[in-house]
């Protein structure tokens, strides 16, 4: 079953993603949403990764994977809890309201 | 011929909810339609034959990452995102955008050529091994960062009184 699908396929599907995740990052509005894009743009980055790793029978890549979505969870819990600070301070979430360090 | 379908369907599903995730202005439907991207991903993971990252991915990224997004959304609610003008370069931003993703996406699949992944799974045996050996250190050094991780939220989430 798994000696099927070619990598390429998969590493097509990684890139798909990470373009869809850099344009939800440009576009979004919302700070949470924001966070969220930068999600998708690591899943894409971990598939890509795990494509890698099995086209070469290597297991680096699937513990670098590991170690993307132990940083990931770090990240999560720091950033919503800046976000909350923000909600706190600002009343609201929208990116272009929190312009402190903007020229 | 079914595992080609499986993986149509399961990518089919992923773009779907990165496309969701862009287009809807709820924030909760955004945080839902990337818990969907992310179990079909576990689900593509189980196909190239990575049981461990698959399982990884249900639980750490679709149970306790995406709770913790659903959570923070619904504890502020701050309601519709707002919508500004849409810019003039927002046009030749999509089309960087696409043009970006087709030059990755090429790249990509030359790099690997016609190659398929090996007929035996990756055993989580071998994984275990390799992290507790070759990988100590760095497995230790995110020990720490998580413990960091979660004081600097308490810190930065605390009341000022």
């Amino acid at each position: 079953m798994t000696g099927v699908i070619p990598i390429s396929w998969y590493l097509v599907l990684s890139a798909v993603l990470f373009g869809l995740g850099v344009v939800a990052f440009v576009f979004k509005r919302n700070v949470i949403t924001v966070f969220m894009s930068i999600e998708l743009m690591l899943n894409a980055v971990n598939l890509a990764f795990v494509a890698f790793a099995r086209a070469h029978n290597r297991l680096d890549g699937l513990v670098f994977v590991f170690f993307v979505i132990v940083v990931a969870a770090a990240e999560a819990a720091v950033g919503l809890a800046i976000v909350i600070m923000l909600a706190q301070n600002r009343q609201s979430l929208n990116v272009e309201r929190v312009n402190l360090l903007k020229l | 011929m079914i595992p080609m379908l499986i993986f149509m369907f399961c990518a089919a599903l992923a773009v779907a909810g990165a496309i969701t995730l862009i287009w809807s202005r709820e924030p909760i439907h955004s945080a839902l339609a990337l818990v969907l991207v992310m179990m079909s991903l576990a689900a593509l993971y189980l196909l190239i034959g990575a049981p461990f990252i698959s399982a990884v991915q249900v639980i750490v990224y679709a149970g306790a990452i995406m709770v913790l997004f659903v959570f923070v959304i619904m504890l502020l609610n701050f309601g519709l995102e707002e919508r500004t003008k849409f810019s003039k370069l927002a046009i030749p931003g999509i089309i960087l955008a696409f043009i970006l993703m087709a030059e990755i996406g090429w790249r990509l699949a030359h790099s690997a050529g016609g190659r398929t992944a090996p007929l035996v799974e990756a055993s989580t045996r071998d994984l275990s091994e390799m992290l507790f050996r070759q990988y100590l250190f760095p497995f230790e050094a995110t020990s720490i960062l998580i413990l960091i991780a979660v004081l600097g939220a308490l810190v930065l989430a605390r009341k000022e009184s």
